[in-house]
Formats: structure tokens, C-alpha cells, sequence
């Protein structure tokens, strides 16, 4: 190939690790752009001032006190999913199967309350619920697991799949229970019983998912940060060919974290049958087990940073709800936004790593374009 | 035999969304970037065709529509759709050389919820006054078979019953296959996924190459998703229904270890089996066995990963530096 030999004005240079003060910084950049992009576009489609965009938005999230714990539940299960998902992708693991892991483990909980129904107490199916929810969702989680270790099967699509698959048995199970028969749904189930519904804590029915959700962040900073294991998938993530030198088995790793993050997907689909819906549907997880991925990646896999990340991303779809209700557009104007917002911080990581800088020769013999 | 001969015209109406979105993905990992965005694009794809369309439709009024424009219109504006996402997603990826898998990711929410917004929001936004997004004279268009189609018995039926786009499937398949074996920018291509090092030393554009094929299989890909709207679906929106065939076309590019002209057969394989329920009889009592039978295209797609994994041949493998992004001074 004939080149012609010009010398680019710049190049990349990689950076040395900022100071987190000025790392947070540019995010911080990145999201106010964001935030200015998303309220320029949605006062272009509803016409509202830009400032009162933000004065919908939240007064969707937390306008009032129901309003405000719903986006705090939701804040928790979003949290949950993500904070499962992490370990696996410490060890660069592309778990994005968190939705059928969910699925299967709120199908679990669901077959307890609606087969255990007036046989057994109600604290017996809860606490079956959750065994079962949990070991469901760790299977899910184990099948790609083995494949990956024993054959090294592509686990992004297999986990995929697995969506899929779980999907159809959840409608094929929704069939078998449906009440009543030809609706195609289950309804709420134990209506009247209440059997197997999860309790009410600190006197709100709120508050079991957001105190889970705490107590799984917590338990996950110390698991990464302190134990063996996490050391283990930490090292797994940065070259598995070091992890193998140094006599880490990796096989064994990644199966015993997917099933830590499979048991714990399985947990948050037994919060959101058990706990919040009382029943299930194939759109339980909502996509969830997809923004997982992102809300964990944008916290740098930080169980207390995924926090304000999982808030950022709850806060807008709310917000927006809010605004597509009032202006009678389709509740999928959220996702927009997000996928903005999720652009620029996604961008904004290329100025944290990287800089530019200006070339300085301008001689003959550069024969390299940029 | 009559059910048989129903059966693959609509395999193959199913299959061509996957035909389109696997040929794309192909070329696009062949530079080395796992487009995970694929699905999002798709529904850009088909709904910016909509879109284009929508408005020509209800400007015309009742007159007659220019057959060329009708075409033409969606066409373009489906192709300036899926191009803008792929400049996203190289403009991230290649220049900017952020995580391929969360870009991916991100494309996919934003191209779904694109597409549901406006197919959901298109006719209050427009303030035309109409029920809903019926484009079934631009549909006509599209799907218009060649006139002695008909005439042709079960040799009409099997391969001459589908709308233009369905041959430009097929056609692209073939042409990105050619491109990629037999000529010197195939060869480029493939150094670039391979070594993106190594065909920076031989002089290769590796930016160049990587922003072409992705922005290209973007743009290939958006064509399976106006396919599905305009031709499967008789120019009908309904919001999610274009459903997990970005997904499925994803996986297609590993049944097929990578070759676009056995993704011809794939897809039309996989078309079956995604309709392949509608023809197992179960029965009035046993409906919920239907819901065991939509697995199978899953299933199958699941095990050929477990098989190709588990026989491990060189030449079956991706592209060496998949997922990865090429920064020169990286060691």
C-alpha cells in the first residue's frame, strides 16, 4: 500500500493514574453534559423549559413519600443485581445472563408460595423460598460457569442464551399456574392467604429489599476487598496466565464466583416475587440484568460507588416515566436518556486514560498516520 | 407436503432479520469489534425507516406514491440510521477505545428504547391525525414479488415469493463472503482482527479498517431490521416485537465460525426453528407445551457453542484480537 508520509499533528499518549479528585472530576463533567443533552432533548419533544424538565424529573422520582420509596426499592433490587454481577466481572467474566438468573430464581420462590400454599406455615415457604431461589440461581449460573472453565465456551452469549431459555420456562410454568385458565397470567398469587409473602421490616414493606441490598453491598466490599477468594478473582481478572503461574486454579474460581454471582441474582428475583410484585411475569427482571452490567462497570466495580451509579440510572427512569405519562409518550424515552448518559461517562473514560498530545517533529522520515 | 410448503417461505421471512444482522456482525468482528450494539441498531435500523416512511405516506395523502421514492425513502433513511449508531460505536470504541462489551451494551439500550419511543410516541409527536403506524402501501412496495412468481408452482413458492430486500440478504452474504476471502482489502480485514499490531507494521490503516467494517456491518444489519418491519411485518410497528433477533443474530456468527455464506443456511435454519412451535401439534389441552418448544432455537444455539468450544479447531476460532481494543503504543 502507497502511504503518503504525513506526520499527524497529534497522538495519544497513555496517561499515569490521576489523582481521584480530578478523576471524579471529569465524570462528574461528563454526567453534567449528559444531564444538559438529556434536558435540551426533552424539552425539543414536550416543549416545557429545560429547567422545569428537572423539576418533573424529580419530582417523578420523589414527589411523594410512596413515590420516593418505590425509587429507593428500586434503587435496591438495581443495586442487588449489580452488586452480583461484579465478582464475575472482576475476573472478566461477561456474566450478562443477571436476567435469566433472576428469572429462575424468582420462578423458584413463586412455585414455593403457590404449590406450598396452606400445607406448610408461611415462615417454612419463605425460608424454602429462599433456598430454592438461591440454589436456582446459582445453577444458572453454573452451567455457562463449567462450560467456561472445562471448554472455554464464549460466555457472553452462552449466558445470553440462558436468558432466553429461562424465559420460556417461566411462560411455559405461567401457563401451567395460569388463574384463571386461558388468561395467559398468574395474577397475584396467595391473595388471600398471604402465604409465603416476604415479611414487612421496621414496619414498611419497603424496607426488606433495601436492607438486603445493604447488607449484600457490604458483605461484597469485604468479600472482594479482604478475603482470598477476592484476591483470587482479582488476580484472575488482570491475566489468568499469572492466576495459573501462581497456583491459582482458575477453573475452580470462576465456577465457585459465578456461583456466588448466580445465588445472589437468584436472591434479588426471590425479593421481586416474593416481596414486591407477588407474582411473576417474563418481564420481572425488566431488563435489569442488562443495566446491571453497566451500573457495575461505571462504579468501577465498587460495591459503594455502584450506589450512586445504580441511583443515577433509577433517578432518570423515574423522572422520565414521570414526564412520558404526563406528555402521553412511551415510557421508553428513559432509555434514551440513559443510553446518553451511559455514552459521554463511557466516553469521558478515554480522558482519564489517555492524553493528547501535540507532535513535535515535523521531519522527513514520519511515515505513520493516526 | 402443503404445510411443508408453508413452512420455508416462512423460515426464510424469519430468517433474513438474521441473515442481515450475522452478515453485519461478521465483518464487524472480522476488525476485531464485538458489536454488542447489533440489536440496538437493528431497531434503529427498522425505525428510521418507519419513520422516513410515516411522513412520505401521510404527505402524499391518498395520491399516488412514487414507487421509487416509497423504496428509496425508507431505504435511505435506514441505512443514515444504522450509519450514525456505527459512527457512535467506532467513534467510542476505536477512537475514544472504551470497553467494547459495556458500548455494546449501552447501543443495545439506547437503539431499543429509540425505537419503542418513537414507534410509540411517532403519531403524537407528528400531531397526524392517525390510528396507528400502518405503512401498508410502502409495505406493498417492499414485498412486491416478481410478477410470475405466482405462476411458478412450489419452485415459485420456495424462492421467488419474497420482496426485494430478501435477495439483497442474500446477495450482501455472498459479496461480504467474496470480499473476505479472495480480495487483498478481505485479507487487510482479517490481519487487522488477527493482529491489529501486525498490520499496523505492514503498513495497514488499522483505524480505517476498523471504522469501515463496523460502520458497514451496522449499516447491513439496520437493513434486516427494515426488512422485518417493512416486509414480515406488512409495514405494521408494534413496539417490541422485532424482539431478541439482534441477539440471535449475534450467536449465528459463531454457528457459522464466521463465514458469511454459510450464514445464508444458518439463518434460514434458525428462521425455521423460531417458528418451528406453530407446526409441532400439541393440542388445545396442552398449550403450555408451545412455550417448551419457542426454546428450541436457543437450545440448538446453546449447545453448537458447548460443541464448538468443545472440539477446539484452529481454524473455527474468532478473530485473535476480538473485544480487544488496539492502542499502538500498548505493548
Amino acid at each position: 500500500m502507497i502511504k503518503k508520509n504525513k506526520e499527524p499533528l497529534f497522538h495519544l499518549v497513555k496517561r499515569d493514574t490521576l489523582p481521584r479528585h480530578i478523576r471524579i472530576l471529569i465524570r462528574l463533567g461528563a454526567i453534567v453534559l449528559a444531564l444538559i443533552l438529556c434536558a435540551a432533548l426533552t424539552a425539543f419533544f414536550t416543549g416545557i423549559n429545560p429547567i422545569q424538565v428537572y423539576g418533573s424529573i424529580i419530582s417523578g422520582a420523589f414527589g411523594s413519600a410512596r413515590k420516593t420509596w418505590i425509587t429507593l426499592q428500586d434503587l435496591s433490587v438495581l443495586l442487588l443485581i449489580s452488586l452480583a454481577l461484579t465478582p464475575a466481572f472482576m475476573m472478566r467474566f461477561w456474566n450478562i445472563g443477571g436476567e435469566g438468573q433472576v428469572l429462575i430464581g424468582g420462578l423458584a420462590t413463586a412455585a414455593c408460595m403457590i404449590c406450598l400454599e396452606g400445607k406448610v406455615p408461611s415462615a417454612v415457604i419463605m425460608i424454602l423460598s429462599f433456598i430454592t431461589a438461591v440454589l436456582a440461581g446459582a445453577f444458572w449460573g453454573f452451567i455457562p460457569a463449567f462450560c467456561k472453565s472445562k471448554w472455554n465456551t464464549n460466555e457472553t452469549l452462552m449466558t445470553l442464551m440462558m436468558n432466553y431459555i429461562a424465559t420460556q420456562i417461566v411462560s411455559f410454568f405461567i401457563i401451567v399456574w395460569e388463574v384463571p385458565k386461558g388468561s395467559g397470567k398468574i395474577g397475584i398469587i396467595n391473595q388471600n392467604s398471604h402465604d409465603g409473602w416476604m415479611p414487612a421490616l421496621f414496619g414498611s414493606k419497603y424496607m426488606l429489599c433495601i436492607t438486603v441490598s445493604i447488607i449484600v453491598m457490604v458483605f461484597l466490599y469485604i468479600y472482594l476487598k479482604y478475603s482470598k477468594h477476592g484476591y483470587e478473582i482479582q488476580v484472575v481478572g488482570e491475566s489468568e496466565n499469572t492466576a495459573r503461574y501462581v497456583g491459582i486454579k482458575v477453573g475452580k474460581v470462576i465456577i465457585r464466583t459465578m456461583l456466588l454471582s448466580g445465588a445472589l441474582c437468584g436472591l434479588a428475583g426471590m425479593l421481586l416475587v416474593g416481596s414486591i410484585n407477588h407474582t411473576i411475569t417474563t418481564t420481572i427482571a425488566g431488563g435489569q440484568g442488562f443495566t446491571a452490567v453497566l451500573v457495575s462497570w461505571m462504579a468501577k466495580f465498587n460495591p459503594f460507588t455502584m450506589v450512586l451509579s445504580a441511583f443515577l440510572i433509577i433517578f432518570m427512569k423515574r423522572g422520565a416515566g414521570e414526564i412520558a405519562t404526563n406528555f402521553g409518550l412511551n415510557q421508553s424515552f428513559a432509555d434514551i436518556l440513559t443510553g446518553i448518559i451511559l455514552f459521554f461517562i463511557i466516553g469521558c473514560e478515554f480522558f482519564i486514560n489517555y492524553k493528547i498530545k501535540r507532535s513535535e517533529r515535523h521531519d522527513e522520515k514520519g511515515g505513520s498516520e493516526c | 407436503m402443503l404445510g411443508f410448503l408453508s413452512f420455508i417461505p416462512r423460515a426464510v421471512g424469519q430468517g433474513i432479520p438474521l441473515l442481515y444482522g450475522c452478515t453485519g456482525e461478521i465483518i464487524t468482528e472480522k476488525s476485531g469489534n464485538l458489536n454488542l450494539g447489533i440489536p440496538g441498531v437493528m431497531y434503529v435500523g427498522a425505525i428510521s425507516g418507519v419513520i422516513g416512511s410515516f411522513f412520505y405516506e401521510n404527505s402524499v395523502k391518498g395520491g399516488a406514491m412514487n414507487g421509487f421514492l416509497a423504496i428509496m425513502i425508507p431505504m435511505l433513511c435506514s441505512l443514515l440510521g444504522s450509519f450514525l449508531m456505527g459512527m457512535l460505536y467506532c467513534f467510542l470504541t476505536v477512537t475514544l477505545r472504551a470497553n467494547q462489551n459495556v458500548t455494546g451494551l449501552a447501543m443495545t439500550t439506547f437503539g431499543v428504547g429509540f425505537g419503542n419511543f418513537f414507534g410509540g410516541s411517532l403519531i403524537k409527536l407528528s400531531n397526524l391525525d392517525v390510528p396507528t403506524i400502518a405503512l401498508s402501501k410502502t409495505s406493498a412496495y417492499f414485498s412486491a414479488t416478481l410478477p410470475f412468481a405466482g405462476k411458478m408452482g412450489w419452485f415459485g413458492q420456495i424462492f421467488l415469493s419474497y420482496g426485494f430486500l430478501a435477495y439483497l440478504g442474500v446477495i450482501s452474504a455472498l459479496v461480504v463472503a467474496f470480499i473476505l476471502k479472495k480480495t487483498r482489502v478481505g485479507l487487510h480485514l482479517r490481519a487487522v482482527g488477527e493482529s491489529p499490531t501486525t498490520a499496523d507494521a505492514a503498513g495497514i490503516n488499522v483505524t480505517k479498517y476498523k471504522y469501515v467494517s463496523t460502520v458497514a456491518g451496522c449499516m447491513i444489519a439496520g437493513l434486516g431490521g427494515l426488512y422485518y418491519v417493512m416486509d414480515y411485518a406488512s409495514g405494521i410497528w408494534s413496539n417490541d416485537a422485532f424482539g431478541d433477533r439482534g441477539w440471535l443474530a449475534i450467536a449465528l456468527v459463531i454457528f457459522t465460525i464466521w463465514k458469511a455464506d454459510i450464514g445464508i443456511f444458518a439463518s434460514v435454519l434458525f428462521g425455521g426453528l423460531y417458528i418451528l412451535y406453530l407446526y409441532i401439534p400439541t393440542g388445545m389441552e396442552h398449550m403450555e407445551l408451545k412455550e417448551l418448544y419457542k426454546m428450541i432455537p436457543y437450545v440448538v444455539t446453546l449447545v453448537v457453542l458447548i460443541i464448538t468450544s468443545m472440539r477446539n479447531r484452529r481454524e473455527d476460532q474468532p478473530p485473535a484480537s476480538l473485544g480487544l481494543n488496539y492502542f499502538r503504543e500498548d505493548r
